[in-house]
């Protein structure tokens, strides 16, 4: 059992083997479908995006509404291969870890090895389970967008698995 | 003529909904429990029962993908209520999704993208029967699982082993993507539409509930070896149990076709069927 907290360093990458199992704590931003291409937009205008990509940890989810006196919802990762397209742009803008679940494209499983980034998988369908281990939730981005607004997460003891590195 | 009170069906559709998103269906918990696996995928699995049990006993969803609704009805010709059922219906649909904190998960227009907020509209399919039974079959489905399924315009020529193909191939390319372990419904013959709908029907069914056609019992149970052979295995990270079970219907069909229909269904396959 390994125990890592974000962000993750190139040490910390050089040390995670494919396949192992490790328990994330730190920030994660969400962000899937709609807002990959509102974040990919804003870099080709040359704006601001509403949080800072380099460094930062992306985590494929849009949870379900929190009911009163929950942080957050359910919480379970969407499928990443949809991501895919968005991905090499934004490893290059320095996003160093990714969380979702399925398999990814010859050309982003490239492009983490290019980037010293890491895709983790964490398990699909267990959105309750997962939702335990999120301990702070605020949307800083694009409310108008629902469950695919960009929230900022504080996790403890995220359960993932090394898939690409 | 019966009459049903359409408050009565709002209600319990409403209801049905957040119970088959905050409950598991106790074949697939069954499941869980008893799959005869490796130490690794056992501690996945250990992680759905826990989600299982956290999910009902806290009344938050299952999957954060709560789905979009899709409803079977079934009226008899004797049967009659006030309103237009599709109405009925999404009314029940914007009820059970607002007051139990399911996510809103579908959009107005598919190239704009702009969510509904209310998880309306259903997609409803209507099968008007003899006498007064009313019945709504209903599932909430997502949509990681939706995009794995596959509909292919076979030739007869291609027989069970096109099927086969058909199915192992999708899943060793895309299982990973879908939530294993995963039920598939396998829709045979009909044509281009009705293969599709008789595909998703398949979901349906209990797990270990075997076709009663016994060519068509005998393939199910080879698909269902075939795609665990594939090592995907729980949540896509290796191991002996993709698939829990493997549900095929059949259709006559035209001389020239042979459809073949996958839809695919995770492991949160959420369902009921509401008798009124």
């Amino acid at each position: 059992m390994k125990n890592i907290t974000l962000p993750l360093t190139n040490e910390d990458i050089a040390g995670l083997n494919e396949g192992d199992t490790v328990f994330l704590s730190g920030t994660l931003y969400t962000a899937r479908d709609n807002t990959h291409m509102k974040l990919i937009k804003l870099l080709d205008a040359g704006e601001k995006t509403p949080f800072e990509l380099d460094n930062a940890s992306i985590y494929y989810m849009g949870p379900t509404p929190a009911p009163v006196g929950f942080v957050c919802g359910s919480a379970g990762p969407t499928t990443s291969a949809r991501m895919d397209k968005f991905t090499p742009r934004l490893l290059s803008e320095g996003v160093k870890v990714m969380i979702g679940k399925g398999n990814r494209s010859e050309e982003v499983k490239q492009s983490i090895k290019d980037n010293d980034a890491v895709y983790f998988g964490t398990i699909g369908g267990a959105g309750a389970y997962l939702a335990d281990k999120i301990k702070k939730m605020d949307c800083v981005a694009f409310p108008e967008l629902g469950p695919e607004a960009v929230y900022k997460l504080y996790v403890v003891d995220f359960p993932v698995v090394v898939l690409n590195k | 003529m019966r009459k049903i009170d359409s408050k009565l069906i709002i209600d319990k559709l409403a209801q049905s909904l957040a119970d088959i998103n905050f409950t598991i269906d106790k074949g697939i918990l069954g499941c869980f429990q008893q799959a005869n696996v490796e130490t690794k995928e056992k501690e996945f699995l250990n992680i759905l029962v826990e989600n299982a049990e956290i999910a009902d006993a806290k009344k938050i969803a299952l999957c954060q993908d709560t789905g979009i609704v899709v409803v079977f009805a079934k009226v008899g010709k004797d049967v009659s209520f006030d309103g237009d059922l599709r109405v009925i219906i999404n009314e029940a649909v914007k009820k059970g999704y607002e007051e139990n904190n399911l996510r809103k998960s579908v959009v107005a227009d598919p190239l704009d993208r702009k969510n509904t907020g209310d998880n309306t509209p259903a997609i409803i399919h209507m099968e008007l029967v003899d006498g007064d039974v009313f019945e709504l079959a209903v599932m909430a489905k997502g949509g990681g699982s939706e995009n794995v399924s596959v509909l292919e315009m076979m030739s007869p020529a291609d027989g069970e082993q096109g099927i086969v193909d058909l199915v192992v191939n999708r899943i060793r390319e895309k299982g990973a993507n879908c939530c294993p372990p995963l039920i598939l419904g396998i829709g045979v013959g009909g044509n281009f539409e009705k293969v599709a709908m008789i595909s998703k029907k398949a979901l349906f069914r209990e797990l270990g509930q075997r076709n009663p056609n016994s060519r068509y019992a005998a393939l199910e149970e080879r698909i269902l070896k075939e795609v665990n052979d594939l090592g995907i295995g729980v949540g896509g990270f290796g191991g002996k149990l993709t698939v829990m079970d493997v549900f095929i219907e059949a259709s006559p069909c035209h001389i020239a076709s042979m459809p073949v229909a996958l839809n695919v269904g995770c492991h949160s396959t959420r369902h009921a069927v509401i008798k009124l």
